[in-house]
Protein backbone atom coordinates (compact mmCIF):
# COMPACT_ATOMS: atom_id res chain seq x y z
CA UNK A 1 0.00 0.00 0.00
CA UNK A 2 1.64 3.42 -0.89
CA UNK A 3 0.49 6.09 1.08
CA UNK A 4 1.09 10.15 0.86
CA UNK A 5 3.45 10.61 3.60
CA UNK A 6 1.14 13.28 5.78
CA UNK A 7 -0.22 12.91 9.49
CA UNK A 8 -3.30 12.43 8.36
CA UNK A 9 -2.82 9.44 6.83
CA UNK A 10 -1.76 7.75 10.27
CA UNK A 11 -5.40 6.83 10.88
CA UNK A 12 -5.55 4.96 7.37
CA UNK A 13 -1.60 3.52 8.31
CA UNK A 14 -3.13 2.06 11.83
CA UNK A 15 -6.08 0.54 10.14
CA UNK A 16 -4.42 -1.29 7.49
CA UNK A 17 -1.65 -3.12 9.68
CA UNK A 18 -4.81 -2.99 12.40
CA UNK A 19 -7.25 -5.67 9.66
CA UNK A 20 -3.84 -7.62 9.23
CA UNK A 21 -2.87 -8.10 12.69
CA UNK A 22 -6.23 -8.62 13.70
CA UNK A 23 -7.12 -11.27 10.53
CA UNK A 24 -3.59 -13.10 11.83
CA UNK A 25 -5.16 -13.84 15.39
CA UNK A 26 -3.18 -11.20 17.35
CA UNK A 27 -5.36 -10.22 20.23
CA UNK A 28 -7.08 -6.52 21.12
CA UNK A 29 -3.29 -5.37 23.31
CA UNK A 30 -1.32 -6.71 20.51
CA UNK A 31 -2.99 -5.20 17.67
CA UNK A 32 -3.04 -2.29 19.95
CA UNK A 33 0.69 -2.03 20.23
CA UNK A 34 0.92 -3.49 16.67
CA UNK A 35 -0.74 0.17 15.70
CA UNK A 36 0.86 2.05 17.77
CA UNK A 37 4.11 0.85 16.58
CA UNK A 38 4.00 1.33 13.18
CA UNK A 39 2.29 4.66 14.09
CA UNK A 40 5.46 6.04 15.33
CA UNK A 41 7.77 4.60 12.88
CA UNK A 42 5.55 6.37 9.89
CA UNK A 43 5.39 9.64 12.10
CA UNK A 44 9.45 9.32 12.35
CA UNK A 45 9.00 9.09 8.52
CA UNK A 46 6.96 11.87 8.05
CA UNK A 47 8.61 13.88 10.30
CA UNK A 48 12.03 13.37 9.59
CA UNK A 49 12.72 11.46 6.66
CA UNK A 50 10.90 13.43 4.69
CA UNK A 51 11.46 16.91 6.47
CA UNK A 52 10.42 19.51 4.56
CA UNK A 53 8.86 17.60 1.90
CA UNK A 54 5.40 17.47 0.66
CA UNK A 55 5.09 15.01 -1.61
CA UNK A 56 6.63 11.84 -0.12
CA UNK A 57 5.79 8.38 -0.50
CA UNK A 58 5.40 5.86 2.30
CA UNK A 59 5.23 2.48 0.69
CA UNK A 60 3.44 0.03 3.60
CA UNK A 61 3.50 -3.62 3.48
CA UNK A 62 2.36 -6.35 6.13
CA UNK A 63 2.80 -9.94 6.04
CA UNK A 64 1.72 -12.67 8.25
CA UNK A 65 3.18 -16.27 8.22
CA UNK A 66 2.57 -18.47 10.86
CA UNK A 67 1.63 -16.85 13.90
CA UNK A 68 3.87 -13.57 12.72
CA UNK A 69 3.23 -10.17 11.37
CA UNK A 70 5.71 -8.55 9.56
CA UNK A 71 5.22 -4.82 8.94
CA UNK A 72 7.80 -2.73 5.72
CA UNK A 73 7.97 0.62 5.67
CA UNK A 74 10.04 1.88 3.11
CA UNK A 75 11.04 5.67 2.17
CA UNK A 76 12.51 7.40 0.04
CA UNK A 77 14.02 10.28 2.14
CA UNK A 78 16.34 11.50 4.54
CA UNK A 79 18.33 8.30 6.50
CA UNK A 80 19.18 8.07 9.93
CA UNK A 81 21.40 5.84 11.75
CA UNK A 82 19.38 4.21 14.71
CA UNK A 83 22.50 4.12 16.76
CA UNK A 84 23.24 7.87 16.98
CA UNK A 85 19.55 8.19 18.68
CA UNK A 86 19.83 8.56 22.26
CA UNK A 87 17.49 6.25 24.35
CA UNK A 88 15.26 8.25 26.15
CA UNK A 89 15.99 8.43 30.25
CA UNK A 90 13.13 6.93 31.58
CA UNK A 91 14.05 8.09 35.43
CA UNK A 92 14.76 11.59 34.34
CA UNK A 93 12.77 13.90 36.40
CA UNK A 94 10.62 16.59 35.10
CA UNK A 95 12.36 19.06 34.26
CA UNK A 96 15.26 17.04 32.26
CA UNK A 97 13.04 14.63 30.46
CA UNK A 98 12.73 14.92 26.69
CA UNK A 99 10.89 13.22 23.76
CA UNK A 100 13.04 12.83 21.39
CA UNK A 101 13.99 9.22 20.64
CA UNK A 102 10.60 7.92 22.17
CA UNK A 103 9.27 7.03 19.06
CA UNK A 104 12.05 4.46 18.09
CA UNK A 105 12.28 3.44 21.80
CA UNK A 106 8.61 2.18 21.98
CA UNK A 107 8.77 0.63 18.71
CA UNK A 108 11.93 -1.46 19.80
CA UNK A 109 9.99 -2.32 22.95
CA UNK A 110 6.74 -3.25 21.52
CA UNK A 111 7.70 -5.42 18.84
CA UNK A 112 9.83 -8.31 18.90
CA UNK A 113 12.14 -7.07 16.32
CA UNK A 114 12.95 -3.84 14.51
CA UNK A 115 15.26 -3.26 11.37
CA UNK A 116 16.49 -0.63 9.81
CA UNK A 117 18.34 -0.62 6.42
CA UNK A 118 19.47 2.71 4.69
CA UNK A 119 20.06 1.95 1.39
CA UNK A 120 21.60 5.12 -0.35
CA UNK A 121 22.57 4.61 -3.90
CA UNK A 122 18.85 3.57 -4.59
CA UNK A 123 17.59 6.78 -2.12
CA UNK A 124 15.63 4.02 -0.48
CA UNK A 125 15.12 3.09 3.53
CA UNK A 126 13.56 0.34 4.60
CA UNK A 127 12.21 -0.03 8.25
CA UNK A 128 11.20 -3.45 9.21
CA UNK A 129 8.86 -4.29 12.39
CA UNK A 130 7.96 -7.81 13.49
CA UNK A 131 6.21 -9.57 15.93
CA UNK A 132 5.49 -13.06 16.80
CA UNK A 133 1.95 -13.87 18.62
CA UNK A 134 1.80 -15.17 22.29
CA UNK B 1 -10.13 13.72 17.98
CA UNK B 2 -12.56 16.35 19.88
CA UNK B 3 -11.90 17.87 23.06
CA UNK B 4 -14.58 19.95 26.10
CA UNK B 5 -12.88 22.15 28.28
CA UNK B 6 -14.77 22.29 31.51
CA UNK B 7 -14.37 24.62 34.13
CA UNK B 8 -14.65 23.85 37.99
CA UNK B 9 -13.92 26.22 41.37
CA UNK B 10 -10.48 24.54 41.36
CA UNK B 11 -9.38 23.65 38.48
CA UNK B 12 -10.45 22.87 34.60
CA UNK B 13 -11.30 19.50 32.66
CA UNK B 14 -10.17 18.56 29.80
CA UNK B 15 -11.95 16.18 28.05
CA UNK B 16 -10.37 14.26 25.31
CA UNK B 17 -11.91 11.86 23.09
CA UNK B 18 -11.18 9.59 19.88
CA UNK B 19 -7.35 9.14 18.57
CA UNK B 20 -4.75 11.24 19.64
CA UNK B 21 -1.80 11.28 17.33
CA UNK B 22 1.24 13.26 15.34
CA UNK B 23 -2.12 14.79 13.09
CA UNK B 24 -4.22 15.90 16.13
CA UNK B 25 -2.27 16.33 19.25
CA UNK B 26 -1.34 19.80 17.79
CA UNK B 27 -5.23 20.62 19.01
CA UNK B 28 -4.89 19.16 22.22
CA UNK B 29 -1.11 21.10 22.98
CA UNK B 30 -3.33 23.95 21.93
CA UNK B 31 -6.29 23.13 24.39
CA UNK B 32 -3.29 22.96 27.61
CA UNK B 33 -1.94 25.59 26.29
CA UNK B 34 -4.84 28.13 26.03
CA UNK B 35 -5.80 26.92 29.75
CA UNK B 36 -2.11 27.58 31.01
CA UNK B 37 -2.38 30.77 29.66
CA UNK B 38 -5.37 31.77 31.22
CA UNK B 39 -4.20 31.20 34.08
CA UNK B 40 -5.35 27.68 34.84
CA UNK B 41 -2.59 25.23 35.93
CA UNK B 42 -4.34 22.84 37.98
CA UNK B 43 -5.68 20.44 35.24
CA UNK B 44 -7.54 17.16 34.52
CA UNK B 45 -7.46 15.33 31.14
CA UNK B 46 -10.55 13.12 31.13
CA UNK B 47 -9.38 10.24 29.07
CA UNK B 48 -12.59 7.69 29.30
CA UNK B 49 -13.39 8.06 25.91
CA UNK B 50 -10.02 8.29 24.33
CA UNK B 51 -9.30 5.31 21.97
CA UNK B 52 -5.30 5.82 20.86
CA UNK B 53 -2.86 7.70 22.34
CA UNK B 54 0.83 7.91 20.47
CA UNK B 55 4.10 9.45 21.78
CA UNK B 56 2.87 12.67 19.96
CA UNK B 57 -0.07 13.10 22.90
CA UNK B 58 2.58 12.37 25.52
CA UNK B 59 4.56 15.04 24.21
CA UNK B 60 1.98 17.29 24.87
CA UNK B 61 1.43 16.18 28.05
CA UNK B 62 4.44 16.82 29.02
CA UNK B 63 4.58 19.99 27.91
CA UNK B 64 1.63 20.87 30.04
CA UNK B 65 2.97 18.99 32.64
CA UNK B 66 6.26 21.02 32.95
CA UNK B 67 4.65 24.83 32.52
CA UNK B 68 1.73 23.54 35.30
CA UNK B 69 4.21 22.72 37.72
CA UNK B 70 6.48 25.80 37.68
CA UNK B 71 6.29 27.90 40.56
CA UNK B 72 3.89 25.41 42.07
CA UNK B 73 1.31 26.51 40.88
CA UNK B 74 -0.46 23.32 39.80
CA UNK B 75 -0.16 20.22 37.96
CA UNK B 76 -1.73 17.90 35.39
CA UNK B 77 -3.34 14.80 36.27
CA UNK B 78 -5.15 11.96 34.18
CA UNK B 79 -8.35 10.30 35.11
CA UNK B 80 -9.67 7.29 33.75
CA UNK B 81 -6.77 5.77 31.61
CA UNK B 82 -7.98 3.17 29.82
CA UNK B 83 -5.60 0.01 29.96
CA UNK B 84 -3.55 0.34 26.35
CA UNK B 85 -3.25 4.01 26.95
CA UNK B 86 -1.78 3.38 30.55
CA UNK B 87 0.53 0.87 29.23
CA UNK B 88 2.13 2.51 26.94
CA UNK B 89 2.25 5.84 29.14
CA UNK B 90 4.21 3.01 31.79
CA UNK B 91 6.78 2.09 28.77
CA UNK B 92 7.28 5.68 28.21
CA UNK B 93 8.35 5.94 31.99
CA UNK B 94 5.45 8.80 31.95
CA UNK B 95 3.16 7.19 34.87
CA UNK B 96 5.79 8.25 37.34
CA UNK B 97 5.56 12.29 36.06
CA UNK B 98 1.38 12.24 36.35
CA UNK B 99 -1.39 11.21 39.15
CA UNK B 100 -3.68 9.18 37.77
CA UNK B 101 -7.00 8.74 39.04
CA UNK B 102 -9.78 5.64 38.53
CA UNK B 103 -12.19 9.04 37.27
CA UNK B 104 -12.96 12.19 36.89
CA UNK B 105 -14.41 13.04 40.22
CA UNK B 106 -11.33 11.79 42.28
CA UNK B 107 -9.50 13.84 40.14
CA UNK B 108 -11.25 16.67 40.52
CA UNK B 109 -11.27 15.96 43.96
CA UNK B 110 -8.04 16.11 44.56
CA UNK B 111 -7.58 19.74 43.62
Amino acid sequence: MQFTAKFEYLDEIRDFVGDIARTGGFNDKDVYNIQLASDEAASNIIEHSYEGVSDGVLEISCGLKGGTITIILVDHGESFNPSEVPMPNLKADLSERKIGGLGLFLMRKLMDEVHYEADAKNNRNTLTLIKRKG
Amino acid sequence: MEIKVQEFKHCDMITVKGRVDSSTAPQLAQALEAANDGGKYKLVVDMENLEYMSSAGFRALLAAQRNSKKYNRGEVVLASVPDRIREALELAGFTELFKTFDDALAAVGHF
